[in-house]
């Protein structure tokens, strides 16, 4: 079976010369659809621009990317953003919401750029808001809701574009251990009953505990993977 | 999607309402200096017209001394008489002859007083000046020749001695003498140069002459063509006549001046338009500062919303269609600054209309040029603005602070 995701011999380097920084250092990586995946590693392993070339918000220096078994690493900015579009969601530390726009303008944004009319994009991004528990807030702006409701609003988000994968870069870094706990368990409901692959980014243990397969990076290489667990 | 786009563009501008007013205040005081500067030169335009029509476009002014323009003294020559009045009244192409003599004077009733221009003339003087009585009657001609005291008020005279009351019948004080109100003009308003035309005391001239300025010049006198007659042959005529009369030989300059009435009229509105093109221009290029506001403010706001712009690249914005909302925010701003100018300015104009007596005029094409330009700099200032947010990287943008 094709892995959803693959990276083969990635490099990433940053600077020229002897200021060259190299930030991937050869890392070779499959995820397979339906997996969720914690990414840990110190502060400068690797594991965030590992996640940018995932994400397609970023291109590898040498290497091949593949997306469902297409090569992506030569897109240009643009058709990187249709993928990101069509098939990723992205969950952030800092929430990331527009602020002074309401929670379901925030949820309708990746539909608007799909160019999905408002008569059929509000009943999709009503139905997101209710799925992360936040049904009856759709009018609330981010600075009305509290940390964890935003995180919600932030999945919601990415969840009304229908992704594949959902991309959580520390997704409960800004949040208190109960809320973190929560958010955790959305996302592996997500997971589990809809069947979305997600890579998530943590420096946690006992987040990166509700993930099935873990991947330790170190100086730009992978130094521990536990492998798929058997797939659910 | 552009629809959609307006929609972004405009929930942008709502959600900070104070910098998209300042944002805006440039082109709208551009485009209402623009309009209002427009629409009142054109209302003085049709104002000059009017004002040759109350001229009446036939009338001729002789002045003694040659032809000048503007300020400066006269060169010394003959003064007019009654007499060349007369011989002028004779002319084939005079329709009506009103030789006319001025002094400055204070008009007294009861305990009301008011400095004003006497004017001394004949009964002609309001056919030749094209004045409307309001209520009495002219001179007769025994008073005329008798130089008997009597007047017409101007409406201005007529205000601050009696105000709203009747003055026909009652008797005022003329520098010393004791004079008679017979008539009362109607409202002329201002002149082509603003002078209030209704401060005017009328008498009969010889009454002037004798009682008040103690001398028989005839300062200047206005001749009315017959209608048939065209300005340069009653020039003609009237040059013929007074070289005669004043035994001016062959090849020597005229001593007086004829001033064609409806010349002046051409010459105030040429010069009227060059005014306004002139204050257009300065009001175009406040225009264009506030174009160049618009830029400013916008890099600011790209640089504000970095983190917005990664927001939305990340969620699959393209670079194209973050450039269409930073586009379409610049220039719905800048039109909406059309349209606040637009208003302002056709209201200042009013206000300035109703200031000066003028006409109202706006000029539907300017509205419309206004319009156009405004969205112009939208555009135009908005692109550079617009290309930087688009060309952000949506990595350096998420990570903007």
């Amino acid at each position: 079976m094709t892995p959803l995701i693959e990276l083969r011999a990635v490099t990433r380097s940053y600077g020229k010369g002897e200021a060259e920084v190299r930030a991937l250092d050869g890392v070779d990586l499959a995820i397979r659809a339906g997996e969720f995946v914690a990414i840990m590693g110190p502060s400068g392993s690797g594991k965030s621009t590992a996640m940018n070339i995932i994400g397609c918000l970023d291109r590898p220096s040498s290497g091949k990317f593949l997306f469902k078994g297409a090569e992506l690493q030569a897109l240009d900015n643009d058709q990187r953003a249709l993928i990101r579009r069509n098939y990723l969601g992205f969950v952030f530390q800092g929430f990331n919401l527009l602020p002074r726009t309401t929670a379901l303008e925030n949820v309708e944004l990746p539909l608007i750029y799909k160019g999905i009319p408002p008569a059929r994009r509000l009943p999709v991004a009503r139905s997101a808001l209710a799925k992360v528990g936040l049904q009856g807030r759709e009018g609330h702006d981010p600075a009305q809701l509290s940390g964890g409701q935003q995180q919600r609003v932030a999945i919601a988000r990415a969840l009304a574009g229908n992704p594949s994968v959902i991309l959580a870069d520390e997704p409960t870094g800004n949040l208190d251990s109960h809320r973190g706990h929560e958010i955790m368990q959305l996302l592996q409901a997500l997971n589990r009953d809809e069947g979305i692959t997600i890579v998530m980014v943590t420096h946690e243990e006992d987040i990166a505990a509700y993930a099935n397969r873990l991947i330790v990076f170190t100086d730009g290489l992978i130094t521990r993977d536990t492998g798929a667990k058997a797939a659910a | 999607m552009l629809w959609e786009t307006v929609r972004l563009a405009a929930r942008a501008i709502i959600r900070n309402k104070l910098r998209s007013f300042l944002t805006v205040l440039g082109v709208v005081i551009g485009v209402a200096a623009v309009i209002a500067m427009v629409t009142v030169g054109q209302g003085s335009s049709a104002q000059v017209s009017a004002n040759v029509a109350s001229l009446g476009t036939n009338v001729l002014v002789l002045r003694p001394g040659r032809q000048t323009m503007g300020p400066g003294p006269r060169e010394d020559a003959a003064q007019f008489t009654l007499k060349d009045a007369e011989a002028l009244s004779n002319l084939s192409v005079a329709a009506a002859v009103a030789p006319t003599t001025t002094t400055a004077a204070t008009v007294v009733f009861g305990s009301a007083n008011q400095s004003t221009q006497v004017t001394g003339s004949t009964s002609d003087y309001l056919a030749a000046s094209n004045w409307q009585l309001a209520k009495g009657r002219n001179f007769s001609e025994a008073e005329e020749r008798g130089g008997a005291p009597v007047c017409i008020l101007g409406q201005t005279v007529r205000k601050s001695l009696f105000g709203a009351g009747d003055p026909v019948g009652q008797s005022i004080r003329v520098k010393s003498v004791s004079c008679t109100v017979i008539g009362l003009f109607a409202a002329k308003g201002a002149g082509s140069f603003g002078q209030d035309q209704d401060d005017i005391v009328l008498m009969p001239i010889r009454t002037v002459q004798k009682r008040i300025e103690g001398k028989d010049d005839v300062e200047r006198i206005t001749v009315s063509l017959k209608k048939s007659v065209t300005a340069e042959r009653g020039t003609r005529d009237i040059q013929n006549l007074m070289r005669d009369r004043r035994r001016i030989g062959i090849g020597k300059d005229d001593d007086f001046s004829v001033t064609n009435m409806a010349e002046i009229a051409s010459m105030l509105t040429s010069i009227n338009s060059v005014l306004t093109g002139l204050l257009s221009s300065v009001a175009a290029v406040s225009l264009l500062v506030g174009g160049i506001g618009i830029m400013n403010i916008m890099l600011v706001s790209v640089t504000e919303r970095t983190r917005e712009i990664g927001i939305r690249l990340a969620v699959g914005a393209t670079s194209v269609q973050v450039l269409t909302q930073f586009l379409v925010e610049a220039v719905v701003l800048s039109v909406l600054g059309g349209v606040i100018g637009i208003a302002v300015g056709l209201g200042l104009a009013f206000g300035a209309s109703r200031f000066m007596a003028i006409p109202f005029a706006p000029e539907v094409w300017v509205i419309a040029l206004a319009f156009c330009f405004s969205a112009c700099i939208g555009v135009v200032f908005g692109f550079f603005p617009a290309r930087r947010a688009a060309k952000l990287d949506p990595i350096d943008a998420l990570r903007h602070q």
